[in-house]
């Protein structure tokens, strides 16, 4: 079949589908976790109660990851509606009203959708859809990820069908022009390496799709993997083409495990169609492509670890040069993108790289992906053109903070990355503003943090992160961290002292410097930054023994206040997983502190009209009525 | 439990699909764990055989990356999360409150073989922070208290099984 013809054969089967009614859901992990799978099922048997023959598209993810179970009725001639946090139980009620009906169930729903096609989807009801601009994100919780035809009827695969049209030197010019830099954190120029690969003599050379997103609190490839894996797949391809290689490789975390499945079923079509294989669409170029999943491992992250891993290695970073481009794996010259940048490729090759290059600003083009989550009220995905503030990310896309609660910063990057303070917030997000600020890309996690959030021991998680996961290679990221991380331990517990801070500085300019790859030399980010924007914290865990936002279980006390305790009400006694809570029905219940383990079951279950236990911060605030305790102990 | 025989058949049979290269030891080791639920030392060294590597190269690789495991999982391997999200949602607690329902720490899988307990850096479903994962179903934004309940059909089930077992070597 000509490529044509394929596209012809693609967008009839889609436009077949637009004719009728028919449902979509979204199935990534994401809306599997939150019960989306059993909406399927609640969905199947209610159209089969009423003999009603519409399909159900399982799509991947929009998103709008607060909103899931998400589910959009579309039919031929009405409005296209999107309903949030759809259950088993609403199911009948949208199959009768507008599956059925014609009454779109607006009590449920949480905007219309437009747009589709070769452009993204809008729910213009929202307005973070103002500020959005969804490029790698445009078919995602669209277009069903198992489906190579959705994927062609809305223009996939046409910037291969271009490409091979072009001779390699034009694509990578093309790649140029864009501006486009790696999305994988360091942000270094896309071309550069792609020219190096193309110059370095070897017949066999190797392309690897870094799918390792090790960075806790980062889903972005996740969702892309799993909701548009084809544009991954074809930008491969091209960069294949461009570079003279025959075979990529897609190294993928074994912990996601719905990614590499949706993978290989796309890898699978791909291959029946012609778009890989041998004689690529006609041309003289073949490629192949196969899976390496990761094994867990933060490190293989950095490019000459990954290689080490594929080859079957310990994943441990070696000293470039010689970098990958000129020799990587099996000492073969290899071009190693993130998911993001080769995502990006079937557009620039298409649009051109004129038009990439006119989004974003001067030194970082095109969008930026972030997953929103923490205490923001919309959790999720978000796509921006690059140069958008922090503010509008975290205000305008996130909807502010949770339940009313004030703002403390923004973690950007993971363990390589740094807190940002509100002064920061109207910093544009671009490479080079962020690392300005102590902070950088990374890949793309941003994590809100408020007032309940405290920021020496979001500092020790990170470090307790890198530590585990430094591969022990180097002396100064095996050891420096970990001393670090028992200093900060050490400040948690209340045991710090005031120079403890001088002695984290010095460490962390030590563990930079001694590190021989970006896990290491990052990881002493988090503590820089928190001591930039947060020192009075630290201050506070260390001169007054106080943990301002009563995190820190050794700073913090649970306290029963007594004019608030109802008396009657026995839900703390009873759920105390210690039994550290006394008090007959009618007493003022008296948490016993040697035996309560500050699991904060008490706060959680104190009915919100008493709301009654609070905690207290430094310990020393603990009314010394509280030692009654010892005596109703007796 | 699978026996010796079994484990040695099972891994034999997954070698006999590979080709003897250094780059197969990953997803060797990947499959034999998800048939055998872990790493037995005996494994290992059929591997190391087979691939016509060190033994103690194979160790390497094997305890290098957190997805291999040596010791026999619980029938129902229960992770928590302890990404960024769920860390700042209180991971620390949940953990914490699984080890004193179950009665064991973190790596350790219970005397009776009914539950183990574990912890992944990041599951990527951070706007259901904190989760559990119990035998592969995930329990969105836990309490400690929420705990407690998640494990209660899970315990019955394990009831209901062992009672079934005894009457069945009584018969």
């Amino acid at each position: 079949m000509t490529f044509q013809e394929i596209t012809n054969k693609a967008k009839s089967e889609w436009e077949a589908l637009q004719r009728g009614s028919y449902i979509v859901i979204g199935t990534a992990t994401c809306g599997r976790a939150a019960g989306a799978l059993d909406v399927v099922d609640a969905f199947n048997k209610e159209l089969g109660r009423r003999g009603l023959e519409v399909p159900i598209i399982k799509v991947g993810c929009t998103g709008l990851c607060y909103a899931d179970p998400f589910v959009t009725i579309s039919k031929p001639g009405s409005l296209r509606v999107a309903y949030a946090n759809v259950t088993q139980d609403t199911v009948p009620r949208l199959v009768e009203g507008y599956v059925a009906g014609d009454d779109p169930c607006l009590e449920l729903a949480l905007g219309t959708v437009e747009g589709g096609g070769r452009e993204t989807i809008v729910i213009p009801e929202l307005p973070r859809f103002e500020r959005e601009l969804r490029l790698i994100l445009r078919h995602c919780g669209y277009i069903d990820p198992e489906n190579i035809s959705h994927y062609i009827a809305n223009g996939g695969y046409g910037g291969l069908e271009k490409a091979l049209r072009m001779s390699p030197e034009k694509v990578i010019a093309e790649v140029e022009k864009s501006g486009l830099r790696g999305r994988g954190g360091a942000g270094f120029p896309a071309h550069r390496k792609w020219e190096l690969c193309r110059k370095a003599g070897s017949t066999l050379k190797y392309v690897i799709c870094n799918a390792d997103e090790g960075d806790p609190g980062a889903f972005m490839d996740r969702v892309v993997l799993e909701s548009d894996p084809h544009q991954v797949i074809e930008g491969m391809i091209i960069a294949g083409y461009a570079i003279g290689a025959e075979q990529g490789y897609i190294y993928v975390r074994s912990e996601y495990p719905l990614a590499i499945e949706r993978i290989q079923i796309a890898l699978r079509q791909a291959k029946e169609l012609g778009f890989l294989g041998d004689n690529i669409l006609g041309s003289d170029f073949g490629f192949q492509i196969e899976i390496a999943a990761g094994a867990g491992a933060f490190v293989s992250g950095e490019e000459t670890a990954l290689i080490a891993a594929v080859e079957g290695r310990m994943s441990t970073p070696r000293p470039r040069p010689p970098y990958p481009a000129e020799s990587g794996l099996w000492g073969k010259p290899t071009l190693l993108n993130n998911v993001k940048t080769l995502g990006y490729v079937p557009l620039i090759i298409e649009r051109g790289g004129d038009w990439f290059g006119s989004i974003g600003t001067e030194g970082s083009k095109g969008t930026a992906m972030f997953t929103l989550a923490g205490k923001v009220v919309n959790s999720g995905l978000a796509e921006v053109p690059m140069g958008t503030t922090l503010r509008e990310l975290v205000y305008d896309i996130g909807g502010g903070i949770a339940k009313d609660k004030q703002f403390k910063a923004v973690q950007i990057g993971g363990p390589s990355g740094g807190c940002l303070s509100e002064t920061l917030l109207d910093i544009p997000i671009d490479y080079d503003s962020l690392r300005e600020a102590g902070s950088m890309m990374g890949s793309g996690g941003m994590i809100v943090m408020d007032e309940d959030n405290c920021m020496v021991d979001a500092a020790r998680f990170f470090l307790d992160f890198s530590t585990k996961e430094s591969c022990g290679l180097c002396t100064m990221c095996r050891l420096g961290t970990m001393q670090m991380l028992h200093i900060l331990e050490d400040i948690t517990a209340g045991r710090g002292k005031i120079e403890d801070l001088d002695v984290l500085l010095a460490l962390a300019e030590d563990v930079k410097m001694g590190s021989l790859c970006g896990l290491g030399k990052t990881a002493p980010n988090p503590v820089l930054t928190t001591l930039r924007y947060f020192r009075d914290e630290y201050e506070a865990h260390i001169l007054e023994k106080r943990c301002p936002a009563r995190v820190c279980p050794e700073l913090t006390v649970y306290y029963i206040l007594p004019d608030k305790c109802d008396r009657a009400c026995e839900h703390c006694v009873l759920t105390c997983p210690t039994e550290a809570i006394k008090g007959e029905k009618g007493e003022v219940k008296i948490i016993d502190q040697e035996k309560c383990s500050k699991c904060g079951t008490c706060l959680e279950v104190c009915p919100p009209e008493y709301n009654a236990v609070v905690k207290l911060s430094p310990v020393s605030l603990l009314p010394s009525s509280n030692s009654l305790a010892k005596e109703a102990k007796k | 439990m699978i026996t010796e025989d079994q484990s040695s058949q099972a891994v034999a049979e997954i070698l006999g699909r590979y080709k003897k290269e250094k780059k197969n030891l990953i997803p060797l080791l990947q499959e034999v764990q998800t048939r055998l639920g872990y790493l037995p030392r005996k494994a290992l060294k059929e591997i190391a055989d087979f691939l016509k590597m060190p033994a103690v190269e194979v160790w390497g690789v094997a305890t290098f990356y957190n997805q291999f495991r040596f010791v026999p999982l619980g029938k129902y391997h229960t992770t928590v999360c302890m990404g960024t999200a769920c860390h700042l949602a209180g991971g620390r607690l949940i953990l914490e409150a699984l080890e004193r329902e179950l009665g064991i720490k973190v790596g350790e899988t219970a005397e009776d073989g009914n539950f183990s307990l574990g912890r992944v850096a990041c599951i990527g479903c951070c706007m259901l922070a904190p989760v559990v994962v119990i035998k592969d179903k995930i329990h969105p934004k836990m309490t400690p208290f929420k705990v407690e309940e998640a494990l209660i059909p899970y315990n019955q089930e394990a009831r209901g099984e062992s009672i079934e077992g005894k009457t069945k070597s009584k018969g």
